[in-house]
């Protein structure tokens, strides 16, 4: 389980306080589809890394797997995001100079796998998103589509209870879009917790529950 | 998994990542690669020119102390045939082992210059006349014979002990041991023969012996060509009287061998009105070499000091280039679960790896450039082991010291800042 009490997100912009979280409650349960939609500058992406363990809340409490992970040292914050969470990006976010292969070993690297073990996941994942004949090519021999699903086969390597996506089909035509989601969708059909950014309302048609933010408030949820 | 096996995955990793830019990685490596190879050459020449300086003081023997009789300018006359009287004599010699404790043997020398033959060979050779004693202090191995007894002296006797080369000269083919060699109007037999050096010079100090030396008992000298030796020179006559022209000293222990030369230059100085002599101590010779040696090295630890640091400051550089472009790799690496020590470790080894790389190449070319120096200008080189593992522990020092900044650099990135970075 997965929850947010009274959760505000406050950057000191010179004079001035921009409050992109104004206290925000929300639990989403294990295994639940979730599609955050909103305007632009409404705080999904800060609720986003905020929910990911790449930033700290301002104030309020942040419970992850049983545990508050509000105010953790930078170090099992990494150790967090290493053990529960997996993230997709709107721009891939794959290491340019690293094979398929290797990008999809990178948690396991740092997780400690010894390497016959991380190539042998590594084959498994990229099977699993229907890229197990590319595991030597690099990002840039891609399409846009196909390095989704590296990324996706990644952040699936360690096995996370929580995927994250920002905007994952942002870059993407709605076909390989819906090819991404319906991904996404089996995934949460296989028990992992599913928390995706998106603007566009048939993406958002894929998700159990949609939440909707503004001003950095929950603006309501359907 | 093991330490080491991660280790080596990194290092892989680095390696990895640093040929993805040959050319860049070559071009920043030049920095270590010219520090450290012209430290180990220039350290290789300077070993090689000192240990050779060291090693002729050691033949004159560091327990010794070479006394040498001089022509002072003054008593040199315009006369037609010139006579001067000079240098050392006997009384100093019986001074000097009567009067100096720490003295344990004094070894006196007469040196005459004069030709010998056997049969229709003839060759300019350099008499010595001196006591069984000179084969201890001035130690050349003995080929063949004996060296000169007790004995020879008392019965002033007519051998001789030759050098290899006088005796390769003079005796050619024939047998060696027991042949004479017709000096004047007398015949010495050679009793042996011992190993000729280079001779010359050491440290400044004319060696007590030479190559050309034929050493017959000094009693034997004294009888036969007395004191005063002629030289013919530009038509004139030059005579000069010397009674002992070379003096070796043993001192009893090396830490004596200082304060006795200061106490036979005193008592020389009583005697000698006129500084017609010389007191060389090898041993002080051989410190000021090893001082030399030391300031030597201490003007190249700077410079080598000086071009590291370049080429410290060029990696670091380029490190720093790195992350700024490799931003979102980090991110990328962050946001997955990599600990900002694992981030350190990845761009600390890379920097690592190159400068030690740099450092192994360098080392290839300063132990390449002494051999190009030793076989155009004959000098010889010495490359100090000491030298290469210092090299390599300072280009790793390099490695660590100017990649930790850059690393950190890398760390302290904010994961989010990095991930949005183009
Ligand atoms: N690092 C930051 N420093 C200052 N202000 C920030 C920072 N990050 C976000 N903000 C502000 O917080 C608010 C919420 O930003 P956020 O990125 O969460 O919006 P968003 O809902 O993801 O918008 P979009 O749909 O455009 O991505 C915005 O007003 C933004 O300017
Ligand atoms: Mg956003």
């Amino acid at each position: 389980m997965v929850s947010l009490k009274d959760v505000r997100k406050i950057y000191q912009m010179g004079s001035e306080q921009v409050h992109a979280l104004d206290g925000v409650s929300i639990e989403f349960a294990q295994g639940s589809f979730w599609a955050i939609m909103g305007p632009s500058g409404s705080g999904k992406s800060t609720m986003l890394n905020l929910l990911g363990c790449l930033d700290r809340p301002t104030s309020g409490t942040y419970t992850l797997a049983g545990e508050d992970v509000s105010q953790l040292e930078d170090d099992d914050l990494s150790a967090i995001r290493l053990k529960y969470l997996g993230f997709v990006f709107q721009s891939f976010n794959l290491i340019s100079q690293l094979t398929v292969r290797e990008n999809i070993e990178l948690p396991l690297f740092y997780q400690g796998w010894e390497p016959h073990e991380c190539a042998a996941r590594a084959i498994e994942m990229a099977e699993r998103v229907e890229l197990g004949d590319r595991l030597g090519h690099r990002p840039a021999e891609l399409s846009g589509g196909q390095q989704q699903r590296v990324a996706i086969a990644r952040a699936l390597a360690n096995d996370p209870r929580v995927i994250l996506a920002d905007e994952p089909t942002g870059n993407l035509d709605s076909t390989t879009g819906d090819h991404i989601m319906k991904l996404l969708g089996e995934l949460h059909q296989q028990g992992k917790t599913i928390l995706i950014v998106t603007h566009e309302e048939e993406i958002a048609a894929w998700a159990e529950h949609r939440l909707h933010m503004r001003d950095g408030l929950i603006d309501r949820i359907d | 998994m093991t330490n080491i096996s991660k280790f080596t995955r990194l290092v892989r990793l680095g390696i990895k990542t640093l040929l993805l830019h040959k050319l860049r990685s070559l071009l920043t490596m030049l920095g270590v690669v010219f520090g450290v190879g012209s430290v180990i050459a220039m350290l290789a020449v300077g070993t090689g020119a000192s240990e050779e300086a060291q090693s002729q003081i050691r033949r004159l023997g560091s327990q010794n102390i070479i006394l040498h009789s001089v022509q002072s300018q003054q008593d040199q006359t315009t006369d037609r045939v010139r006579m001067s009287i000079y240098g050392l004599t006997y009384d100093d010699e019986q001074r000097i082992r009567e009067t100096i404790p720490t003295v344990r043997r004094i070894v006196p020398a007469k040196l005459i210059p004069h030709e010998a033959r056997v049969g229709g060979r003839t060759m300019e050779l350099r008499i010595v006349g001196t006591t069984p004693d000179w084969f201890d202090l001035v130690e050349r191995e003995l080929i063949a014979g004996r060296r000169l007894h007790q004995r020879d002296l008392a019965t002033r006797a007519n051998v001789c002990v030759l050098t290899e080369r006088s005796a390769r000269r003079l005796l050619a083919t024939e047998t060696i041991l027991g042949n004479r060699i017709r000096v004047g109007s007398n015949y010495y037999e050679v009793v042996g023969i011992i190993r000729s050096e280079t001779g010359g010079t050491a440290g400044g100090v004319q060696t007590p012996d030479q190559e050309v030396d034929a050493y017959i008992p000094l009693t034997t000298a004294r009888e036969r060509f007395g004191d005063i030796v002629m030289r013919r020179s530009e038509g004139s006559f030059e005579r000069s009287m010397v009674e002992l022209h070379q003096l070796v000293v043993e001192v009893d222990e090396l830490e004596n061998v200082e304060s006795t030369a200061e106490a036979i230059e005193q008592l020389l100085r009583r005697f000698h009105p006129r500084e017609d002599y010389r007191v060389s101590v090898p041993l002080a010779l051989l410190r000021q070499a090893e001082a030399t040696q030391r300031t030597f090295n201490i003007v190249l630890g700077s410079i080598a000091g000086i071009s590291l640091l370049v080429g410290g400051i060029g990696i670091m550089n380029i490190m720093l280039a790195s992350v700024t472009e490799r931003t979102r790799e980090i991110g990328i690496r962050r946001a997955i679960g990599a600990k900002r020590s694992q981030i350190i470790g990845q761009f600390l080894i890379e920097t690592i790896v190159l400068s030690s790389a740099g450092g192994l190449l360098g080392i290839a070319v300063g132990v390449i450039i002494p051999q190009i120096i030793e076989y155009f200008a004959g000098m010889p080189t010495i490359v100090p082991m000491y030298a290469i593992v210092l090299s390599l522990g300072i280009s790793v020092g390099v490695g660590v010291l100017f990649g930790i900044y850059p690393a950190i650099r890398a760390a302290r990135l904010d994961p989010i800042v990095a991930l949005r970075h183009e």
